[in-house]
């Protein structure tokens, strides 16, 4: 029942996607984007979907399913692979591994008891590395889902998750 | 568009959204519902206003320009009452304190000439009006109406204006080039993927004065004749694409982008492009690939995009720093700009220092200034009082420069005849207990994971660097390996077919000319001397200070501290992970680390 739902679901997030940035070459990203946002992570079934509405040889929009998951698996931002329910992501780069991100990182996959690229079996956090989000001067950074935390103690975490179901 | 009477910015810094800020803005909007305010009064996310750590959360209320601050979603019922329906200001809720402080923008230092900058945290990004207060889009309408492209592209030739990206080509030029070919329609881009970790100029620039890009880049069409822009900006930076979105709106109601601009027969359009993530794209090659909606793979050049750019259109392709400076140097002259810096490099440059510095943040210098002066006079100086090392320049393609280069002028030239680079302008110091095989290897996991994979060199090589550096830090180096990383980085340097590759050794190539030794106790002598290296490092419990309060045996995850209560305790050298835990629970300081 649920799976069926939810194909219902990503059907019309592509839909609504493609509606939204139109089908020429240049919106091919954005509506990957759109449909990562709003599903969570871009399964083989959506770029199907997706495909077949952008693939108009009518228009002389050619573009094929290979074409489509090249994006999907190039770009870091777009997960072929199902996350949990937040996405928690680790800056790795350089001015927070110098100002204590180090430590963090170990802290967090403790706290989380997983490492990156993992889900925990309750599906509530998925643990990724991200490259620098430009706020160093508040390093060492950490994003959950779309909110930044800067200053981020091992101490912290605890706190910082009990805020996300 | 509709109208407000009031606009509510409420800070939504880092350290404020730890405070709640998001959930005081979904309160405010509630309450403007329930009130029926919402239709006059629009609440907006802005970057930092006071001190998040003594004021978050804090919003700034327009056009009265009250600042709240501590503001908890309790408070908001009748903040709106008073604020907004009596039209009282709330005195208990006002910061206390008058000066709005930015901890990554604060007041200009001594040494610092604010071009670029200039109106970061003093104007309204969300209101253009505030731009046009600043003599915002008045290089436009001098340019539109007095220049000819020619006249411009000469301006921006005497002025001596190079990239900011990182490679300091001659900016005119580059427009020149553009214009000079026969075909049309030409197109502009804007390279807003700044990737380089620890730099965030341009973050801040998109953020706070979008419009000064905008223009920059109506300017920069005029003269190479582009009808169509786009500012490929990266998806780490929300708050950048929202403003500029913003901007872009604003400017087309006034008639500065769009149909026939200022009246005059010249059109140009400008739309933003969200990367998805991937450091390659901010070669422009990759970029432009990127906004074809295609993977962000580089391709040899010639031809340029000058020449094939956008859709195989001639393009013109700037940093987000070099359109910003543009409308400056039309507004004050050629001579004004050229006043400032070297022989060869003119002006200024915005840069971020990160890292083991007491002010971390942005800074703007008219280049010349030395490395020494933005250490220590701009930054601060060193953190904890502890002593200077190295720093990098150019981002994770540049190279490492330690204490004998800290007098070089800041300019293109020097810095490359040093073994580094400008790059875009992140500059990252290192303090005494940074182990430099251990950022070498950070460096290499970096651009092996960025690496785009289309070419041999940068693919294989980057990865078989990166192994090297992991063997080495544990402990497991041989001495052929020195020999072997010399030769990798010239293979890779010499055979990569963008930027990224032919740059990816360049820390490596300075840590190996510059810490050598660091490299040589790693592999000889097992031994890491800043003490960072796990496999290298050993705790072990100093007698005469440790008083046997067996906290560190309690805390210890693999019981590898033996003793007993008021007895000196003694670590097993073979059962110790080297989390370092027990040093960290010590009161006593009793436990060393040993390298």
């Amino acid at each position: 029942m649920i799976e069926v739902m939810q194909e219902k679901n990503l059907a019309a997030i592509v839909g609504a996607a493609v509606e939204k940035h139109g089908t020429h070459a240049d919106a091919y990203i954005p509506i990957l984007l759109e449909i990562n946002q709003n599903y969570g992570f871009i399964p083989a079934e959506a770029i199907r979907l997706a495909r077949a509405k952008l693939h108009q040889p009518r228009d002389h929009s050619l573009v094929s399913e290979g074409r489509l998951y090249g994006l999907a698996s190039f770009y870091h931002m777009l997960s072929t692979e199902k996350n949990g329910r937040h996405v928690v992501q680790f800056c790795e780069s350089a001015p927070c591994h110098v100002q204590g991100g180090r430590e963090l990182w170990k802290g967090l996959q403790q706290e989380l008891q997983l490492k990156s690229g993992q889900t925990d079996p309750l599906g509530r956090f998925t643990l990724k590395t991200v490259s620098c989000l430009g706020i160093c001067g508040v390093g060492p950074v950490i994003l959950v889902d779309d909110d930044f935390y800067g200053n981020v103690t091992t101490d912290d975490l605890a706190d910082i998750f009990a805020r996300y179901e | 568009m509709a109208f407000y009477r009031s606009h509510v910015l409420v800070s939504v810094d880092p350290e404020c959204l730890k405070r709640g800020a998001h959930e005081v803005i979904d309160a405010l909007n509630d309450e403007l519902i329930v009130q029926d305010l919402i239709q006059e009064v629009q609440v907006l996310e802005t970057s930092r206003i006071g001190d998040p750590f003594r004021l978050g959360p804090d919003m700034l209320v327009y056009p009265e320009g009250v600042h709240y601050a501590n503001i908890s979603v309790d408070d908001i019922p009748f903040l709106v009452e008073e604020q907004f329906l009596k039209g009282r200001v709330v005195e208990k809720f006002r910061a206390q304190e008058k000066v709005v402080s930015d901890v990554e923008l604060g007041a200009p230092k001594a040494k610092e000439v604010r071009v670029v900058l200039r109106n970061c945290g003093k104007i309204d990004p969300h209101n253009i009006e505030d731009y046009i207060a600043e003599d915002g889009y008045s290089a436009l309408a001098k340019v539109i109406t007095e220049f000819s492209p020619e006249q411009v592209i000469d301006e921006v030739m005497r002025s001596g204006l190079r990239g900011r990206g990182g490679a300091g080509f001659p900016t005119a030029k580059k427009w020149k080039l553009c214009r000079d070919v026969p075909d049309n329609p030409k197109y502009l881009t804007c390279n807003a993927d700044e990737g380089d970790p620890g730099a965030f100029m341009n973050r801040r620039v998109l953020e706070s004065d979008p419009h000064s890009v905008l223009e920059g880049m109506v300017i920069a069409a005029y003269a190479t004749g582009a009808s169509m822009g786009y500012i490929y900006c990266r998806a780490e930076y929300p708050i950048a694409v929202q403003n500029l979105n913003i901007a872009i709106a604003q400017a087309r109601e006034f008639g500065f982008l769009g149909k026939d601009i200022f009246g005059t027969d010249f059109s140009f359009d400008l739309e933003v492009r969200k990367g998805a993530g991937a450091f390659v794209c901010g070669e422009e090659t990759a970029l432009i690939a990127s906004i074809e909606g295609k993977r962000g793979e580089p391709r040899p050049r010639p031809p340029f995009p000058a020449v094939k750019g956008v859709w195989g259109k001639p393009t013109n392709n700037n940093n987000v720093e070099t359109y910003a400076v543009v409308p400056q140097i039309i507004l004050k002259g050629a001579e004004w700009y050229s006043s400032m810096g070297t022989e060869k490099s003119k002006g200024t440059k915005t840069f971020a220092i990160a890292g083991d510095v007491v002010n971390t943040g942005l800074i703007e210098v008219p280049f010349g200034i030395s490395l020494r002066e933005v250490i220590f006079d701009v930054g601060g100086g060193i953190k904890d009082g502890k002593k200077f090392k190295a720093i990098q320049t150019g981002g994770p393609m540049g190279g490492c420069l330690t204490e004998q280069h800290l007098d070089l002028p800041l300019d293109y030239e020097a810095l490359t005849a040093a073994g580094s680079m400008m790059g875009s302008g992140g500059l990252i110091i290192m303090d005494n207990e940074t182990c430099m095989v251990d950022m070498a290897r950070f460096f290499m996991e970096f651009t092996q994971d960025e690496s785009c994979g289309k070419c041999t060199p940068c693919r294989v090589g980057t990865k078989r660097l990166l192994e090297i550096h992991q063997k080495i830090c544990a402990g497991k180096g041989e001495p052929s390996d020195l020999e072997l990383l010399d030769t990798l980085c010239v293979e890779i340097m010499r055979n990569s077919l963008c930027g990224l590759g032919q740059g990816a050794p360049n820390p490596v190539v300075s840590m190996l000319k510059h810490f050598r030794s660091e490299y040589e106790a790693h592999i000889y002598e097992k031994r890491c001397p800043a003490k960072v290296c796990r496999a290298l490092i050993r705790f072990e419990i100093q007698p005469p200070v440790c008083t046997g309060c067996t906290v560190c045996a309690r805390n210890c995850p693999v019981e590898a501290i033996s003793g007993e209560r008021r007895q000196v305790h003694l670590i097993d050298p073979d059962k110790c992970i080297r989390c370092g835990i027990c040093a960290q629970v010590c009161n006593f300081n009793a436990i060393d680390v040993l390298s």
